[in-house]
């Protein structure tokens, strides 16, 4: 078991240096990005973007630029072309409210996509099978920011039952901020619900036709403990395997578009507004920031799989 | 004696796409206290599908189940799925052909004996877990102490074989029905498994309904015999009857088509022409007259099963006594012989 | 190559297969012993049985003879030509002429490709035939194996394991090849339908003076399709023998325990019978043994066999074990070579 954590210990080193080097050589190969140009101004001469440049060591080579970068970013020093302001802090200062986000919605889409996945199965063909499947699909068809927008447009602004957006912190307010992520946490768990009850379902269907279930019923136990020790159990591996990934994707980055619309500074609205100002520091830093958390979750779900499913314990010795 | 399991005209058919299977078209048979009862055929002749049957394994909304199973004076047939279950295990155990996966792999082999111990009796953790240690060891597993925590991947195929047979155990049944218990093993290990189970029947007076398409099987451990094809049955006897005297023209080419050990080698194997019919629309007469050659008028019409010489051997054959003994032997050997 | 000479010679065949464990760098920990040094020889025409049970390398040995599988070391002469250490084409040509056929008929029939395509793609793929000629031998040969001529056009899925088997069969004969390696031809088929499929391989030997290595592990029916038997335990040969005379006269104490296990379908037989149950599970390729690796089943093991690994001695003519306590032999019927 050390040897596989020691081992993907590395492995993930080795694709945060991959992924840190080809943003760096993205941002340098688009387009328009110049900063030195944009940071000089709109009536800027060929001399001054030359004096900006030399300023921010834009002339350096690449590599080394790169390599200053790097450093940057580990001793927390990266300052933003656009504004000036230091990056890393910046996203220290996002993070809470999207780990609010994130985690909560997490919370919620795991109790509902069980709910609903486990129930679809032991009614499938049933109306409520039916029922669950139309709300499934319509939940992994609607578009994040349209679905804010217009929970966002009908429940807080017509309706006034929840607050139009914004963060409110949890050590400031519990209650408020509670009130205020509710639709938010809503909208980015929709997609998620929908999707998960759906492999649930499939995997339990699957499981109940498996040998060890039959097994389980002719001992004599009760339907219901069959379906939950036996069924379930063995149908939520994948599911956790597929939560570990997801929720890293949420965190490293997919809450963008929710954070957007909601305007809650966290980590993704913070890269949302670099991305408008095609700012190369924060990308760069957020950008890193989202591998690492992505790279940590498949490493943990890894590990988790391992414990889940003792039959990929790793180390372990053959039939005896 | 009177038996203590009675199936009188199962049916057990599965609305499917391509329209309705019968997988069991109307079987009876008996079952005494301590006997072995061998269900002998070919893959899709329902073999399965009764054993899983007699503890109603295969209601599902798209089965068909119709006729008796009686035991012990009660309707299985009748009992709802809760109450089945305190049949179930307790009174009639079952284990099946695959041990790998018959066996929820997540959990440990221990864990999945107390698991049925709990569903049925109310005993403290500890005397469950002391109990499964002792089921493991009256099965021959060697340190059952500490295999008792093992999972069952890490058991060979013969162990885990006798840990699902020590599991079936643990209430003490009084029936075991063994699907095809030693199909996936190999022969040394097949025939540890069956003198396993036939001590367990010497000890206990434990009672088999053993599932098999191998008549060395069934030569070595059977008391009495039931012969099925396309979902009928086509022969019921005892052991010696089904062996030297069968009287059902499948019998004599299950027998006919064996390789025989103590024999010497025939120049051509003798075999059975064609397949089994399709259970969506069987044959309207006699099952196994397409592929009989001895097939004649009558058999248009279907057989019953009914003993045709007094006593309690049956058989689901028109033919005459008399033919039946010359045409099943063919060089000194019971076989389904070619046509005259 | 010269009359006489056998069509194959394997000479000292090994396979094993590395297990591999490592942080950065995997390091072979372990190897599975899967084919431990054996050697055997086929005439043309003949029918080598190859038993024993699961894990003793049979099948590995079948697909490192074709070099399906890339041996560790050793020898294959086919037809004069060595055949280890060569490349995909130097063997190309010589493919034509051994063939497969192979266990289980629903996953060894690409689910996706017509009957016609199945068999027809072997000539195609060697230049053989094409067009309208290659659908005529195509039919030709499904009708040789029992099919109808018209089955060219279906899918695998339409057709019962037994069916299959035979579309198997047919596609290995399509290059009119020398040797074909039957590995467990008949064991996922019913009963009644192994017959049907032994007959034709029979038929089919006669008609094309085919010769099989056939690798099974079931006795009876290796008995009686073979002319000799090799037994194998733990990927060595322990015994070998003409086919009458394995099961007459064991001489090494693995072959009588196989023997014993097997039920005679003779109630009155089978019970009359003397039989050995032999303790245990049968040990892992991974780390076999020292010295006889039967030794720890065997119960006529002595401190011999513990260390010492015995050589394969041969008996009687064409009688060959591998026991420092042979069975059914006296000292002099041992061959002086």
């Amino acid at each position: 078991m050390v040897r596989f954590i020691a081992r993907r210990l590395i492995g993930m080193i080795s694709v945060l240096f991959a992924i840190s080097v080809i943003v760096f050589l993205i941002f340098n190969v688009i387009p328009n990005s110049d900063p030195a140009a944009r940071i000089a101004g709109k009536n800027a001469n060929a001399e001054l973007i030359a004096r900006v440049t030399a300023d921010l060591g834009l002339d350096k080579p690449l590599p080394q630029q790169y390599l200053t970068m790097m450093k940057q970013i580990f001793t927390g020093q990266l300052t933003s072309y656009a504004s000036d302001r230091n990056v890393v802090e910046q996203i220290w200062a996002g993070l809470p409210a999207t780990l609010s986000l994130c985690i909560g919605a997490a919370i919620l889409w795991m109790s509902l996509a069980i709910w609903f996945g486990y129930l679809s199965a032991v009614r499938a063909g049933m109306f409520t099978d039916r029922a669950l499947t139309i709300l499934a699909l319509v939940g992994i068809s609607m578009p994040v920011f349209w679905l804010a927008a217009i929970l966002l447009y009908f429940l807080s602004f017509k309706a006034q039952l929840f607050p139009t957006g914004s963060y409110v912190p949890l050590t400031e307010d519990p209650v408020q901020w509670a009130y205020h992520l509710i639709l938010p946490w809503f909208t980015l768990a929709v997609l998620f619900v929908g999707f998960y009850s759906r492999v649930l379902r499939s995997n339990m269907l699957d499981s109940m036709n498996e040998d060890y279930v039959r097994t389980a019923r002719a001992k004599g136990i009760s339907e219901r403990q069959v379906r939950i020790r036996h069924v379930l159990r063995n149908s939520m591996i994948p599911i956790i395997t597929l939560f570990g990934l997801d929720f890293g994707a949420v965190v490293g980055g997919g809450a963008i578009l929710t954070e957007t619309v909601y305007n809650i500074n966290g980590v993704g609205l913070y890269a949302g507004e670099a991305i408008g100002a095609l700012d190369l520091p924060p990308l760069m830093a957020v950008t890193m920031f989202g591998a690492f958390f992505i790279v940590l979750f498949n490493t943990i779900v890894d590990i988790a799989y391992a414990y889940l499913d003792p039959r990929i314990r790793l180390g372990e010795s053959a039939p005896t | 004696m009177s038996p203590i399991l009675t199936v009188k005209d199962l049916v057990v058919s599965f609305a499917t796409e391509d329209g309705v299977v019968q997988a069991v078209g109307g079987i009876s048979f008996e079952l005494a206290a301590g006997e072995i009862l061998a269900i002998v055929g070919e893959s899709g002749c329902g073999k399965s599908v009764t054993a899983q049957t007699l503890i109603g394994l295969t209601r599902a909304p798209n089965a068909i189940i119709a006729g008796s199973v009686d035991y012990r004076g009660r309707e299985l047939n009748g009992l709802d799925d809760d109450q089945l279950r305190h049949v179930r295990g307790e009174e009639i155990a079952m284990v099946f052909q695959d041990p790998m996966t018959s066996l929820n792999p997540v959990y440990r082999i221990g864990d999945q004996i107390t698991e049925m111990i709990h569903a049925h009796r109310d005993v403290s953790d500890a005397e469950a877990r002391n109990r499964a240690v002792e089921l493991l060891r009256s099965v021959g597993i060697p340190n059952p102490e500490r295999r008792v925590r093992d999972y069952p991947h890490e058991f060979s195929g013969g162990m885990r074989q006798r840990v699902m047979i020590a599991m079936a155990l643990s209430l003490e049944p009084e029936v075991l029905i063994a699907d095809e218990p030693t199909t996936a093993l190999d022969v040394t290990i097949q025939a540890q498994i069956l003198q396993l189970i036939e001590g367990l029947n010497h000890d206990r007076d434990l009672a088999v309904v053993l599932i098999t398409h191998d008549l060395g099987v069934v030569a070595e451990v059977a008391d009495r015999v039931v012969v099925m094809y396309a979902g009928q049955i086509v022969e019921d006897g005892t052991l010696d009857e089904i062996f030297y005297d069968p009287r059902h023209p499948y019998t004599w080419g299950l027998l006919g088509s064996l390789t025989r050990l103590d024999q010497p080698r025939p120049v051509r194997l003798p075999q059975i022409g064609g397949q089994p019919p399709s259970l969506l629309a069987p044959p309207p007469g006699c099952r196994f007259a397409p592929r009989c050659p001895h097939a004649f008028e009558k058999c248009a019409e279907p057989p019953p099963l009914e003993a045709r010489t007094g006593g309690t051997h049956l058989d689901r054959c028109w033919l005459g006594p008399a033919e039946k003994t010359t045409l099943r032997e063919v060089e000194g050997r019971i076989c389904l012989g070619e046509p005259a | 190559m010269s009359k006489g000479d056998p069509l194959l010679q394997v000479t000292d065949l090994v396979k094993h297969f590395p297990i591999k464990s490592g942080i950065l760098i995997d390091r072979e920990v372990a190897r599975v012993r899967a084919v431990d040094g054996v050697s055997l020889t086929l005439n043309e025409g003949e029918t080598l049985g190859l038993v024993g049970e699961s894990g003793c390398g049979k099948s590995t040995l079948g697909r490192a003879i074709l070099q399906l599988t890339e041996p560790t070391s050793g020898s294959v002469r086919f037809a004069g030509e060595e055949l280890v250490g060569r490349s995909r084409r130097e063997l190309r040509p010589l493919r034509r002429q051994m063939q497969m056929i192979f266990q289980d008929p629903f996953a060894s029939l690409n689910p996706r490709k017509r009957v016609g395509q199945i068999v027809g793609d072997p000539l195609e793929l060697h230049k053989l035939a094409k067009g309208a000629e290659l659908k005529r031998r195509v039919q030709e040969l499904l009708e040789r194996v029992g099919l109808q001529a018209e089955h060219y056009n279906r899918y695998p899925h339409e057709f019962s394991g037994g069916q299959r088997q035979r579309i198997g069969i047919a596609r290995a004969l399509a290059l009119q090849p020398k040797l074909i390696v039957a590995d467990e031809p008949v064991s996922a088929l019913d009963v009644s339908v192994q017959a049907q499929i032994i007959n034709l391989l029979e038929e089919l030997q006669d008609e094309f003076g085919l010769a099989y290595l056939f690798v099974a592990h079931d006795l009876g029916v290796v008995r009686h399709v073979s002319d000799r038997v090799a037994v194998m335990y733990l990927g060595k040969i322990v015994e070998s023998s003409g086919a009458d005379a394995l099961y007459e006269k064991p001489i090494h104490p693995y072959s009588n325990a196989l023997l014993s296990a097997v039920p005679i379908p003779d109630p009155k037989r089978n019970a009359a019978r003397e039989r050995l149950v032999l303790e245990g599970d049968v040990p892992s390729p991974i780390d076999p043994p020292p010295g006889c690796s039967f030794h720890t089943r065997c119960p006529w093991a002595t401190d011999v066999c513990k260390t010492d690994e015995p050589a394969l001695v041969e008996y009687d003519s064409g009688h060959a074990a591998a026991c420092h306590h042979p069975l059914n032999v006296d000292e002099a019927a041992k061959v002086r070579r």
